[in-house]
């Protein structure tokens, strides 16, 4: 038992899994407040990233404000992406929903590596230190960095829908649309604005990890590997996405410790959460927080 | 779903079921089909060869496009794993070739029943789960078959992929594009039989059935748990003659050709070409091949000489694109327009 790697590999989990908790609390945002199944997700998170390297690379801005002007940039998206792309869809069937974010997926994937290339790219640096001594344990600090933004993200996302009149609204609008209309809030605000949060978070996400590792095309995989975090922690629970993506980031990285050591089978780190995904499909669908779909006739 | 519907004119005298049913709705749609059949078995003989490989590609495509639009446009259940499916046929077929020495004139039937015993295992999810969970399911399992490829040597070669002899047919080499369309073309037209009267039989009918109305359907006294797993099988059968028979033409199968961006397109082809539509899947199959080409003239005559090196990305771009602009503009497909423009024609001028 190499009990070190096993811790490393247990911290590196919690990390991936804080980071997939942002980007599947953006999913369930966006699921929950307008019924769409986001698969672009991955994109947004990649977009984000590439936009804010192009700013910091291409007119050598000072970090923050490349952030600032990128999280700019991404909620104009977010609007501008559910304005002309789902709005004409509202009502449709679950399939042609699924389908368009699908296919501007797609879309999105060729037009990105179109502009920014398929090679990987590393951020500028950012901190003097790169590693840091906490308890004789060496930590880079973009990974700790990585931890305290996931955590002040959740945090913000807590603050702003329990305590601001907008994240009552939406919360409202979840709830129960036509109630929420009829109590006069703009069903089409809170859609804009549910999918210029989920842009913008995504692109944090985006930007944490590409500040952690390097941007490549590669990083919209994470659009994917949110679905087995939020099917963990219920499709319609934004505690529930939190959870569910530590669990499956801590889980994959245990897969990938017990197929090292024992079974050797190798790729276990990337199709583990899937075989998870089906467990608990097939066991719990509705996942550890999602409320369950309750048909009457 | 979109259902199947048809904007059945006035004029239309049909008294009976019977006649309600039949395929063609008139003698001349007969006609039609069996003069088109015509021509295309008179094609390896006047068309050039690159018009031919993209036919020989439209006929597999469909294929495995019609497959999926019976679970699909049929069943009301979203598979985002038929790629994988498709590449189980492909694989399969080599293999079975390769180890038994079976040969491919058969074994490309057996991919089919092989593939079909596959997706009936990973179509069991739908036995407890339907709509959008049901297409995450499958997600999932086009990456877990993806995974088995690529580490299952003995089976697909692994990495460096494995070789899919040539068809033999009865001491007959169909080593060339001419020789190979008829092979094509003969799996083709059992596959539109196939699915056509499906849809006609007690089975068929059930399959609506469970889309239109899950609970009304189970009232009716449907087994949906038995009809769920079928449409399945029976979509992953055509998608696994399809992949069969796309192996054995390039020659050549590799693990690489059959990811998520596959199924995505065969989820495209039937939306274009229309959900519920036999000859819809056939529509959008051609639209999605001829695609490609399409942008690439187009893109010959608008894009300036400084940005042409991104002609591959825009030829992407555009299947993606064509997705989205038919979801909002065009949501029935190419199948509901043809029949718009067969109505407007035979209620001309007067369009009740």
């Amino acid at each position: 038992m190499n009990w070190d790697l096993l811790f490393q590999l247990l911290i590196n989990g919690v990390i991936v899994g804080l980071l997939y908790g942002v980007v599947a609390m953006c999913f369930v945002l966006i699921y929950k407040s307008t019924q769409v199944v986001n698969f672009a997700q991955g994109e947004f998170l990649l977009l984000g990233a590439w936009v804010c390297l192009y700013f910091l690379v291409e007119y050598e801005l000072p970090f923050w404000i490349g952030f600032l002007l990128t999280m700019g940039f991404m909620a104009v998206f977010g609007i501008v992406v559910q304005m002309l792309i789902l709005r004409p869809l509202i009502g449709e069937p679950i399939i042609s929903i699924i389908m368009v974010t699908i296919g501007f997926s797609s879309f999105m994937q060729s037009l990105m590596s179109w502009i920014f290339g398929n090679s990987a790219v590393s951020y500028p640096k950012i901190f003097e230190v790169e590693v840091v001594n906490i308890g004789g344990l060496n930590v880079e600090t973009a990974y700790l960095m990585s931890i305290a933004m996931s955590v002040a993200i959740m945090i913000i996302f807590f603050l702003f829908f329990r305590y601001s009149r907008f994240g009552l609204a939406m919360r409202a609008t979840a709830y129960n649309q036509q109630i929420a209309q009829s109590l006069g809030i703009s069903i089409k605000h809170v859609f804009m604005m549910a999918w210029a949060i989920s842009a913008v978070v995504s692109a944090v996400a985006g930007i944490i990890i590409g500040m952690v590792s390097a941007v490549s095309t590669a990083l919209s995989f994470i659009g994917i590997k949110v679905f087995p975090a939020v099917i963990v922690g219920g499709m319609d629970s934004i505690v529930g996405g939190v959870v569910g993506g530590v669990i499956i980031g801590v889980l994959e990285n245990l897969a990938e410790f017990v197929d090292g050591q024992y079974l050797h089978i190798g790729n276990m780190y990337q199709i583990a959460p899937f075989y998870i995904l089906i467990v608990i499909l097939m066991i719990k669908p509705y996942g550890l927080f999602g409320t369950p779909d309750i048909e009457r006739v | 779903m979109a259902g199947i519907s048809s904007p059945r004119p006035c004029g239309d005298y049909r008294t009976s079921y019977k006649s309600d049913m039949t395929i063609f709705p008139s003698r001349n749609s007969l006609y039609a089909a069996i003069g088109g059949l015509f021509l295309l078995l008179a094609f390896p003989m006047i068309g050039n060869d690159y018009h031919l490989s993209l036919l020989i590609q439209i006929g597999y495509y469909s294929i495995a496009a019609i497959g999926l639009n019976i679970l699909v446009g049929f069943t009301g259940q979203i598979s985002l794993g038929h790629g994988a499916f498709f590449g189980f046929g492909a694989i399969f077929s080599a293999y079975l070739n390769n180890a038994t020495g079976i040969p491919v004139f058969f074994t490309i039937p057996l991919a089919g029943f092989a593939t079909a015993a596959v997706g009936l295992i990973f179509g069991i999810p739908a036995a407890r789960i339907k709509g959008l969970y049901l297409a995450i399911a499958t997600l999932a399992s086009q990456f877990i078959l993806e995974d088995f490829y690529a580490r299952a040597n003995w089976f697909s070669g692994g990495s460096s992929g494995s070789l899919a002899e040539i068809v033999n047919f009865l001491g007959i080499e169909l080593d060339t594009d001419q020789k190979y369309f008829y092979l094509v073309l003969f799996w083709l037209v059992v596959s539109l039989i196939a699915a056509a009267n499906l849809i006609r039989t007690r089975d068929g009918r059930a399959l609506v059935a469970v889309r239109d109305h899950y609970l009304s359907a189970e009232i009716m006294g449907i087994n949906l748990t038995k009809y769920r797993i079928l449409s399945f099988g029976i979509s992953s059968a055509f998608a696994g003659i399809g992949g069969a028979l796309y192996g054995h033409y390039l020659g050549f199968v590799s693990v690489e050709g059959f990811t998520l961006g596959l199924s995505i397109s065969f989820l495209a082809m039937i939306i274009i070409g229309g959900l519920g539509s036999v000859m819809g899947s056939v529509l959008g199959a051609i639209f999605i091949t001829l695609l490609p080409e399409f942008t690439e003239i187009m893109a010959d005559i608008v894009l300036p000489e400084s940005i042409a090196d991104g002609k591959a990305y825009v030829k992407e771009m555009s299947v993606g694109a064509a997705i989205v602009l038919f979801l909002i503009f065009e949501p029935e497909g190419l199948a509901h327009r043809w029949k718009l423009i067969k109505a407007y024609w035979k209620l001309y001028p007067f369009s009740y």
